[in-house]
């Protein structure tokens, strides 16, 4: 399959690709619209081609927990899961987050509350950005929106999660899991030997260092307070160098659409319905949706009229693009919830009824 | 008599004990009387003895044994509360000629990590698990714990747990016994210096078979919390003697059979 384009579903994708990023371990728990992840894996016998250990655990909550412990050894770890799967997940993301493990996390969104639906939603936008757990941590956010994008950011997120030491949610949903589209992958990658494992990680304590600890807890307030604050620190960083995003007409445009991942896709389309109508409206596409891109909302802001958050949610990354322009202009949301598709027609009638009538 | 001159008692080949280099100088945080520092002596020396220190990683669990890693001188992780084995499971998996073992009370690996204690031991995971039974919670104050006896006193229980409410004190470790994932089930104790020779034995074997690669080694070791059960070290382990012991019977539950 090397440098040849292949017709396969995102969830393949994803697998594939973490086979060639030479990841040491996949553990996780089917869930649908996600399990042809593993069953890619358990089928594609990655173990025979470079030695990478793909499990089926007993839940989500000890996939998670394996990460730690993988992670903690070093390796690179990944689990993927669906909005279910991934509440199940949170305690140990804290923890994870709390231990600065580099863990690589996907989840294929679907609609909730609850056990809700099997149909793509991005009603998980807030607990992927805000945290998710307990205690004040982030995950670093990457929105894929086509089947390339989910092989891609397959090595994206390894190369961010151990620079900074931290967990990388994939936040893809149903609809890109599901569809199939060509994907072109990079040629297969070597796994790292166990010399060339991180210093910090738990592989036995030899004579010429002291021994290394995981661990998340530490009792006394001023200490607990300062690691919070290198924590703090470490978030400005991201924010400061790891911004990702994409525009799409935003040089001219009067009006701006904010969406990620599926809900970008079909804002393309209502972008140039709404031009063909002799609507000026661009499009601002969040790759990176923690660190959200805010400079370049604030800097449209000065630019457009007004601004519709499109989102298969209530309206919840709405709040930061709100936050981002800063009462300068009318900020909106528009969206479905439940797992139900917004069409291009709908998005252009929201755009023209909340904003440009408004 | 002749003066006996100090240098002269101290001299090495007078020694006939002395702490292993694989506990640290960090004084514990145990209660006196506790049998965690004494388990976590006895898997001190046998890694020293073995010669595993620089193959071996710790799993420390949430309760009494959180700072574990502060006292055993190994690589060491953190778990969160039950997840021991989860975490145990992948380390040995991405590095399988390490030896690996998970030190967990009754709560972690009996309550809230139960789900991750039967699948790793049904599993056959190569891995050793010690399981401190002390019937109690101590770290959060003396709380019923899923083996506390019946009719025992604790914080949530203050007037003795009755089974029709909250059920049996579990034997897991005969559970987890029944499962052919697991290799070597032990339970021992570590009250008295014959139960602590035995005991020590028992974690040898608990480390030695890992490296057979045959399954699970399990060692509980049923202990006294002398803060928790709200008794001095004397009575608590009279009453260890007379009530533990009867529903947790110690000795060899799984030997090996190869």
């Amino acid at each position: 399959m090397d440098e040849e384009y292949v017709l396969m579903k995102g969830n393949e994708a994803l697998a594939e690709a973490a086979i060639r990023a030479g990841v040491d371990g996949y553990f996780g728990y089917p869930i649908t619209p996600q399990s042809e992840v593993m069953e890619y894996l358990t089928a594609a016998r990655p173990w025979e081609r470079t030695g990478m250990v793909v499990f089926q655990a007993e839940s989500e909550v000890a996939a998670i927990n394996m990460l730690y412990g993988g992670a903690g050894a070093g390796k690179k770890v990944m689990t993927s899961s669906s909005s279910p799967g991934i509440s199940l997940m949170q305690e140990g993301l804290s923890y994870i987050a709390g231990a600065e493990l580099p863990v690589v996390v996907a989840n294929i969104v679907r609609g909730g509350p609850g056990l809700g639906t099997i149909q793509p939603s991005q009603s998980d936008y807030f607990q992927a950005t805000k945290g998710g757990g307990h205690g004040d941590y982030h995950l670093l956010v990457l929105a894929p929106s086509s089947v390339q994008e989910m092989a891609d950011f397959i090595e994206d997120a390894f190369e961010l999660a151990f620079k900074y030491r931290n967990p990388v949610m994939i936040l893809s949903d149903g609809a890109i899991g599901q569809m199939m589209e060509k994907v072109k992958f990079k040629p297969q990658k070597a796994r790292r030997s166990d010399d060339e494992l991180p210093a910090w990680a738990t592989t036995g304590k030899t004579p010429d260092r002291e021994r290394n600890i995981i661990t998340s807890l530490d009792l006394d307030p001023y200490r607990q307070e300062r690691f919070n604050i290198h924590l703090q620190e470490k978030y400005r960083k991201m924010e400061a160098e790891e911004v990702r995003y994409e525009t799409f007409r935003t040089e001219d445009a009067e009006y701006l659409l904010v969406a990620y991942g599926t809900s970008s896709r079909i804002c393309q389309k209502s972008v140039q319905l709404a031009r063909e109508e002799g609507i000026k409206v661009g499009l601002l596409r969040p790759i990176t949706l923690y660190p959200f891109p805010k400079d370049q909302v604030a800097e449209l802001s000065t630019q457009v009229k007004g601004m519709l958050s499109v989102e298969m949610s209530a309206g919840q990354m709405v709040e930061d693009v709100r936050l981002a322009a800063n009462g300068r202009i009318p900020v909106e949301h528009f969206g479905r919830m439940g797992g139900v598709i917004p069409a291009p027609e709908e998005i252009v009638e929201a755009l023209k009824q909340k904003i440009i009538g408004g | 008599m002749a003066e006996v001159d100090l240098k002269d008692i101290i001299a090495e080949e007078n020694v006939v004990y002395k702490k292993t280099k694989v506990l640290t100088d960090k004084p514990m945080h145990y209660c006196p009387g506790c049998g965690h520092s004494t388990l976590h002596r006895i898997i001190a020396e046998v890694i020293e003895e073995m010669g595993i220190q620089d193959k071996t990683i710790g799993i420390a669990p949430v309760g009494c044994a959180v700072f574990m890693y502060d006292y055993i001188d190994v690589d060491s992780q953190e778990a969160a509360h039950g997840r021991a084995p989860a975490l145990a499971t992948a380390i040995k998996r991405l590095l399988p000629d390490r030896y690996v073992f998970t030190y967990q009370g009754d709560g972690d690996l009996a309550a809230i990590g139960t789900a991750e204690t039967i699948h790793a031991c049904n599993r056959g995971e190569n891995i050793t698990m010690f399981f401190v039974n002390n019937g109690i919670y101590g770290m959060t104050g003396g709380q019923m714990a899923p083996t506390t006896l019946e009719g025992m006193r604790t914080s949530t229980t203050p007037y003795g747990r009755d089974y029709h409410l909250m059920g049996h004190p579990i034997k897991i470790t005969d559970l987890v016994a029944q499962l052919p994932g697991t290799y070597y089930v032990t339970r021992q104790a570590v009250h008295t210096a014959n139960y602590v020779r035995k005991t020590k034995k028992a974690v040898r074997k608990a480390f030695e078979y890992q490296a057979r690669g045959k399954g699970v080694s399990f060692v509980e070791v049923v202990s006294n919390c002398n803060s928790g059960w709200k008794m001095p070290p004397v009575q608590a382990v009279k009453w260890l003697d007379e009530n533990m012991l009867p529903y947790y019977p110690l000795g060899d539950i799984k030997v090996p059979q190869d």
